[in-house]
């Protein structure tokens, strides 16, 4: 079918909502849980179903959250069971927790279709990113699977496996690659609903339903077999799996019919004589496809199979599409399979081709190699392709190969040469680098819609995000042009590239993918006539060497002039077209001005008419740079690390920090997932434009601002005046307001590039000026004239020593200033609230503390490379820090605690065996002593050391002196905390957080409750609250959240807190010492303020306050010990509600959004919200009333305290 | 007793209008204040500044955060985007309109010279009887002459009312160098109504603070003299409906106004203090006050004691601030 006559029908889409637009369209339910990147086809359901979209049956199919994937697995194979039409959308962890039920629904013959996109497992580390890890554990299912190449397939073979799986009664993964087809913008011809529905056979609908249990003529399915008849049971089934090549190509052919595409099991493209021929399936073949159809043009005999049926694997439709001719077969898989023969496309292509030789279908067998490709997204380009198909060539070519990447120590890569393109000229290709809180990608998308839908030309998109919550840099890959666009890769040589952001200039090479002839636009404070000397001097012989015309406006300023901030998208997206020549320059601002209105129409007159004024604003400011003849510059960018950085920092996370990281060696990365601590402090991000800034005559050193310091930039430290001798000019210092410190100064100092300027520090300071109005002990000052003393000041802060934790009061907030935080310069948002918690955490416990953390937000920022936050102390101890999965974590924790508390006694029977050689004194002290408080641990801190000295004397020839060592670390008391958010205490992880609290063991458990999922971007969980609106909860939740302390609490031997430190520090300083001093499992749940809750966090901390205060979350603790001593255990910490609960909700665009979407509804929550509010603060009272609390059962509590 | 009056061109049904203020604002209370009898409800001020704010606040908080984590490229449902501000205005002066049979008034504070005409438009479409054009406009720039602020005061009320069919009330403040002039002008570019005066809120300061205390403290029946010196002034010399607000709390009050030649007297302090059954006392309070004086409408007394209509004009210029300071030690 000719393309261009698509064009007027086209769309531009992600896989993701191709996929989804689909399977909604199928299905009666749909059983959802999120997880990236599938997230958006769960969400875009909800949000169907909540505007009333119907499927094509005109119902509005059923959209159900669960708790996990299992559970939604589970609820997809009881609606199966009942006859409905069911559906899902998964990837990655959460497609394995699917599997168990996925081996039922396929041995019980149930139709249905899975939609994955494919990403990694975790295992050395966890990847949100692309591959077949996933669906390639799922092999073994019985699930039949169908693999999309491109955004368009993802839509059509959403159909194709619902018609095919209909017919078969076989169910379907219908999978695509994860953050390449799912998030990758791209043209596709739209499927009619008139389509879809001609290719649903309604008889065979009913047939699915007719075999649903139902009482009316009712049967057992489910039964549990032996060993007399199981195995026959498994292979009755054999027939229909048979059946399904056949049909899902009638499916195909059928669609073909009716859509005009036409696919096969097996499609071949290339050569038809090919001799040598590389089998890959998803997007992976696309890239193969256009380098064979390349690579023929120059001559060369090649081709490609693009797999899309993977199971059953049918040899014999293989075989049919594989040329004669062909000697030499590379299967390339995105998948690892340790110790395997070869990746499993690999095997199954082997054992075809085997089997078909030795039953003489086939005269010989190429010679076949296998290899791997694209692991977690890694960009799989036409160079890479053409390194597979010269390996070919090879009369002994490599097996079990890599590509894409340089493998220097079992040295399977292959070398790819880095020249090769194979784009067409007729493509224009665009690079540009901005900030995600620039708005380049939204004016990206924005381009990339008006190019298709207005010039008719072919579109891709595709956007690379970096690490951070904050700060965080975004490239946005864009190609058009007049025919369809098959290029799943990343732009290798732009004809167009801009930079928004000039500060990137010092740390990448922005000019790197720029082609001979390109144009460069700058977003840049200098003019046409200065910006050349601010240039590195390489930059400068880039733009001479590759002739580039170049641009620069000061986007930044016109956006401020206009009212748009730092968003400076629509003024770069109008210098843009302007340059660019995509369309003429006065059509260009006509089609963009409409664009604008369309975008933000919804948002108000006022948003439109800013963004107006940018339009206008934006080519008058627009200058051509003359590029001289000869590069002028002195300077270079400077090194990301400075040299005094540890060699791996240098040679490992320096090369990733400068977006270097595809060209790290094998044989410099960790072979167990194991990295140094600290890594943060050498990512000097400089995120903010403005800064805190210390007036040391006005503050009273009450330490409220490091206390909610989220990034733990402001530190502080008393010491000998005497000390300041040759401090820096600018290094300011107090007279410390401490009784008995008659000579100590006190600093506070700011570590600037590492703040992000969320301003909390500042709301948080209690110091006002008496005379200047506005101006508090720290007011934001901008940023650029302080860096240079700052780095002077901060080094002079370091050489001043840390405060001795033996003489620091830890039982007030003032004290804690004073302890070394150990974590610190997070990639977590502005003003997060998640952060302040777990920086307290490690200041208490740092030296001794293990962390478990469930995946969520603070695994990400805690966990994602380059660099990681935990830290270590000047003694060179601190938090020992681990991620396992999402479910799992309260287990994991547990499992902490187990080894521990097992290595303690190992180490005090070793210690008691050896008592005699290393002396009864030594000994015994550190077996009775008591380990509660600071000086009690630094007490037993030196015991061990001096034992450690002592065994390691004898420990040539003592083995047991030699075993002790090995676990005499355990002597000092261990801190095991399990962290996470609610997502996972709430609701995946729940079932394993009830049974680590039931088990008694000395754990404690931080929950940091945002209420949302926070990580993938706000979808509802239990504890988002009554009146909210969340993803999966659009119309607002319409139940009360899960009350998890009381039902903790129910336990009677678990200590409970729930605190907020914006509303009362002190409590939730108290809160944390008591959970970790208490002998017995501990919860606590910490208030945090989110992004997801639709406010500027700068009020975070007013708002736990405000949470507070209108008893929405009354500060509680439960303490089982005060019971022994006959207390009453449940105390209140808050005060009756002083301010209605309206006037802390609606400051929140979370609740205030459905005042204006839903008026009625939002004002009935809100009285149903006040009235829980209410009978919660009344229930609690009676409880804080009660001697004994709120009647903890004692037959609920299972083990006992240890 | 026939309380009938006429304003910016519509009979209404006495001279008592519930003023703009929040008690305006939902949908029973002016359904309660037709019950006890007002007029006619002007509706709180539709603030083009505030709703720009609104709609930029709601941007920047649905697009914090977006497009930056591949995770997460939305943190809220996109529901949450959609900008009601306007709307939200418009649907109550459209179910106000319905509910009630009395004259729904809508009022408006524009900023921009294209948000007078858009909102006016807007309210006229949504069903509003008149529009009370609420012009707050400190000149704090010491650049802009006396001229200029008349000019612009003119200017917005010459789009609005060439953009809408309904009556347009102007409602002003008393600081013009010459408020008659002003008032004429006014009267000449086309308003229904003036309406006197605009309190424009005075900050304090605060001390503990020091910042700026915005309270805003209900209005006291002193206030009423300014709007009672300027209503007497201008009655029968323009051809506008003059309405008066400020310092009403007591039927007294109104037949003052009314006696200076207000056609309308509006309140809101006395409402808030005493409620909205006021409405009724104020009304009794008026008829008690007609009747025993064997009058049956309000017409019979209104602009009896204008300067226009009393025997003695001068006495509302200088004579009056000079007879006030001799009459004074007798007190």
């Amino acid at each position: 079918m000719d393309d261009r006559v698509q064009v007027r029908k086209s769309s531009i889409m992600d896989g993701n909502t191709a996929a989804a637009h689909v399977a909604y369209r199928i299905n009666e339910v749909c059983a959802i849980f999120p997880i990236t990147p599938s997230s958006t086809m769960a969400e875009l359901a909800d949000e169907w179903a909540s505007e009333g979209v119907t499927n094509i049956w005109g119902n509005i199919p059923v959209v159900q959250q669960m708790q996990s994937e299992g559970g939604a697995a589970g609820a997809v194979h009881g609606s199966l069971q009942a006859g409905a039409l069911t559906t899902t959308f998964t990837a990655s962890q959460g497609l394995l927790l699917m599997i168990p039920n996925m081996f039922k629904i396929a041995g019980e013959l149930t139709a249905s279709v899975f939609h994955v996109a494919a990403r990694a497992l975790a295992t050395q580390a966890l990847s949100i990113f692309g591959d077949h890890s996933d669906v390639m554990a799922a092999r073994p299912t019985g699930f039949a699977m169908l693999a999309s190449a491109s955004v368009q397939e993802a839509h059509d073979f959403a159909l194709i496996a619902q018609a095919a799986t209909l017919k078969s009664r076989v169910p379907f993964i219908h999978f695509f690659d994860g953050f390449r087809t799912s998030h990758e913008i791209n043209t596709l011809t739209l499927l009619s609903d008139e389509q879809i529905r001609s290719m649903i056979d309604d008889d065979l609908v009913r047939d699915h339903r007719s075999r649903a249990l139902n009482p009316e003529h009712p049967f057992i399915r489910g039964t549990a077999q032996n060993p007399d008849v199981f195995f026959q049971a498994r292979e009755a089934a054999n027939s229909y799996y048979d059946k399904v090549p056949e049909i899902v190509q009638g499916a195909m052919d059928d669609f073909a019919s009716l859509a005009g595409r036409q696919y096969h099991l097996f499609d071949y493209d290339g050569d038809p004589d090919a001799e040598r021929v590389v089998i890959v399936m998803a997007s992976g073949a696309e890239v193969v496809r256009e380098t064979a159809f390349h690579l023929r043009k120059c001559g060369e005999k090649v081709g490609v199979i693009t797999v899309r049926l993977y199971r059953p694997f049918s040899a014999e439709h293989l075989l049919d599409a594989l040329p004669e001719t062909c000697g030499a077969v590379a299967v390339l898989d995105r998948t690892k399979e340790p110790g395997a023969t070869g990746e499993p496309l690999y095997l199954d292509v082997v054992a075809s081709l085997v089997d078909a030789v030795s039953r003489g279908n086939r005269k010989a067998v190429p010679k076949v190699i296998g290899g791997r490709y694209g692991l977690s997204s890694k960009d799989f380009d036409p160079a890479q392709a053409k390194a597979v198909f010269e390996e070919l060539k090879k009369a002994t070519p490599k097996n079990g190969f890599t590509v894409g990447i340089v493998d220097d120590v079992t040295y399977t890569s292959l070398s790819a040469d880095p020249a090769f393109t194979i784009e067409p000229d007729e493509v224009v290709r665009a690079v540009f680098y901005g900030l995600g809180s620039d708005g380049t990608v939204g004016g990206n998308k924005n381009s990339a819609k008006i190019i298709a839908e207005d010039t008719g030309q072919f579109v891709q998109a595709y956007f690379v995000y970096d690490s951070h919550k904050s700060g965080a840099q975004t490239t946005s890959h864009l190609r058009f042009g007049p025919q369809p666009i098959h290029a799943p890769y990343l732009i290798r040589s732009a004809n167009f590239v801009a930079c928004h952001q000039f500060n990137f200039l010092e740390r990448l090479d922005v000019l790197r993918l720029a082609a001979p002839g390109a144009t460069f636009l700058l977003n840049s404070s200098y003019g046409p006539n200065d910006v050349w000397d601010r240039l590195p001097r390489s930059m400068q012989q880039q733009l001479i060497d590759k002739k580039l015309k170049f641009f620069v406006i000061d986007a930044s300023k016109v956006a401020r002039e206009v009212g748009l901030k730092s968003h400076t998208n629509t003024i770069l997206q109008t210098c843009f077209f302007a340059i660019s020549g995509v369309m003429p320059r006065e059509d260009a601002i006509t089609r963009i001005k409409d664009r604008i209105q369309k975008t933000y129409g919804s948002k108000g007159k006022a948003v439109v008419e800013r963004n107006f004024a940018a339009v206008d604003g934006a080519l008058a400011r627009l200058h051509a740079v003359t590029i001289p003849a000869a590069a002028t510059s002195r300077t270079e960018r400077p090194p990301i690390v400075p040299a005094s950085a540890p060699d791996f920092v240098r040679n490992v996370t320096a090369m990733i920090m400068a977006d270097l990281g595809d060209e790290i060696p094998v044989s410099a990365m960790p072979v167990d997932g194991t990295f140094p601590s600290g890594t943060a402090a050498w990512e000097k991000r400089n995120v903010a434009e403005e800064v805190p800034v210390w007036r040391q005559d006005l503050c009273i050193q009450c330490g409220q601002c490091s206390f909610v310091c989220p990034h733990s930039v402001i530190r502080a430290k008393y010491y000998d005046t005497t000390l300041l001798e040759g401090a820096p000019a600018g290094f300011k210092s107090a007279p410390v307001n401490l009784r008995g410190y008659p000579n100590a100064a006190f600093s506070l100092q700011f570590y600037i590039e590492d703040c992000t300027g969320c301003d909390l520090c500042v709301d948080a300071c209690p110091a006002n000026s008496l005379v200047d109005p506005g101006v508090k002990a720290i007011n934001l000052q901008p940023k650029a004239d302080l860096v240079e003393n700052e780095r002077r000041n901060i080094a002079f802060f370091e050489t001043l020593p840390v405060n001795d934790r033996a003489r620091v009061d830890f039982s007030n907030v003032r004290g804690t200033q004073f302890l070394e935080p150990l974590f610190e310069f997070s990639g977590a948002c502005a003003g997060c609230g998640e952060t302040p918690y777990l920086k307290l955490l490690s200041q208490l416990f740092g030296d001794r503390l293990m962390i478990a953390n469930a995946t969520g937000c603070s695994s990400i920022y805690s966990g994602n490379l380059p660099v990681t936050p935990w830290t270590k102390n000047h003694e060179g101890r601190g938090p020992a820090w681990s991620n396992s999965l999402f479910e799992d974590n309260a287990e994991f924790g547990l499992g902490f605690r187990l080894a521990a508390d097992k290595h303690l006694e190992v180490a005090l029977s070793l210690l008691h065996s050896l008592a005699p050689e290393l002396g009864e004194s030594l000994t015994t002290q550190i077996m009775t002593a008591p380990q509660i408080r600071e000086s009690e641990i630094r007490t037993q801190r030196g015991r061990v050391d001096e034992l450690k000295t002592k065994l390691l004397a004898m420990a040539d020839h003592n083995e047991t002196a030699r075993n002790l060592l090995s676990v005499v670390d355990h002597l000092v008391r261990r801190s095991i905390w399990i962290v996470g958010g609610d997502g996972w205490a709430y609701d995946i992880g729940y079932g394993g957080l009830d049974h680590v609290l039931a088990s008694g063991r000395n754990v404690n458990i931080l929950v940091l409750d945002t209420e949302v999922y926070s990580n993938t971007g706000g979808q509802a969980s239990k504890a988002t609250p009554l009146g909210a609106i969340a993803k999966f909860a659009t119309a607002g939740k319409r139940l009360q959240r899960k009350d998890l302390a009381l039902q903790a609490i129910a336990y009677g031997n678990v200590y409970v807190a729930q605190v907020a430190m914006g509303a009362n520090p002190q409590q939730t300083l108290q809160a944390f010492r008591e959970a970790e001093a208490y002998e017995g499992p501990s919860l606590i749940l910490a208030y945090s303020h989110c992004i997801a809750h639709g406010y500027d966090l700068r009020y975070g901390m007013k708002q736990q306050d405000l949470a507070v205060a209108s008893g929405y979350w009354p500060l509680l603790r439960y303490d089982p010990a005060m019971r022994e001593i006959g207390e009453a255990p449940f105390r209140l910490d808050s005060p009756r509600p002083t301010v209605p609960f309206k006037n802390y909700a609606y400051n929140e665009l979370r609740y205030s959004a459905l005042v204006r979407s839903r008026p009625v509804e939002a004002d009935m929550l809100l009285h149903e919200a006040q009235a829980a509010v209410d009978e919660k603060y009344r229930s609690y009272e009676q409880f804080a009333g009660m001697k004994d609390g709120p009647a903890p059962s004692e037959t609920v509590t299972v083990g006992a305290k240890t | 007793m026939n309380l009938t009056t006429q304003y910016l061109g519509m009979k209404l049904r006495n001279p008592l209008i519930a003023s703009a203020s929040p008690l305006t604002g939902t949908l029973d209370n002016i359904r309660r204040l037709e019950d006890y009898g007002a007029a006619a409800v002007v509706l709180p001020s539709i603030f083009e500044e505030q709703i720009e704010r609104e709609e930029e606040l709601l941007d920047a908080l649905m697009t914090s955060g977006v497009d930056s984590f591949g995770e997460a490229l939305t943190y809220l449902p996109a529901s949450a985007a959609y900008s009601h501000s306007t709307s939200r205005y418009t649907d109550i002066v459209n179910a106000a309109a319905k509910a009630v049979d009395i004259p729904i008034i809508a009022s408006l504070n524009g900023i921009t010279s294209h948000g007078w005409i858009d909102y006016a438009r807007q309210l006229e479409m949504a069903g509003a009887s008149a529009l009370e054009l609420n012009i707050y406009f400190i000149p704090s720039d010491p650049a802009l002459s006396g001229r200029d602020v008349e000019m612009r005061y003119l200017e917005i009320l010459k789009s609005v009312k060439a953009t809408v069919r309904i009556p347009v009330a102007v409602k002003i403040g008393p600081y013009f160098s010459a408020p008659s002039h002003m008032a004429m002008q006014l009267d000449q570019a086309g308003a229904d109504g003036l309406v006197l005066f605009n309190r424009f809120y005075q900050p304090d300061i605060d001390l503990e603070k020091l910042a700026l205390n915005f309270e805003l403290k209900l209005s006291s029946p002193y206030e009423m003299r300014l709007s009672l010196l300027w209503i007497g002034i201008l009655a029968g010399q323009i051809k506008a409906s003059l309405a008066a607000t400020s310092g009403v709390d007591s039927g007294d009050d109104v037949i003052k106004y009314l006696l200076a030649g207000a056609n309308v007297v509006m309140t809101t302090s006395a409402l808030l203090k005493h409620g909205l059954p006021y409405v009724r006392t104020i009304l009794d309070q008026l008829e008690t006050w007609l009747d025993a004086r064997g009058l049956d409408s309000p017409d019979h007394i209104r602009g009896r004691m204008s300067q226009r209509a009393i025997p003695d004009p001068a006495s509302y210029q200088r004579a009056n601030y000079i007879k006030t300071l001799q009459s004074y030690p007798k007190s």
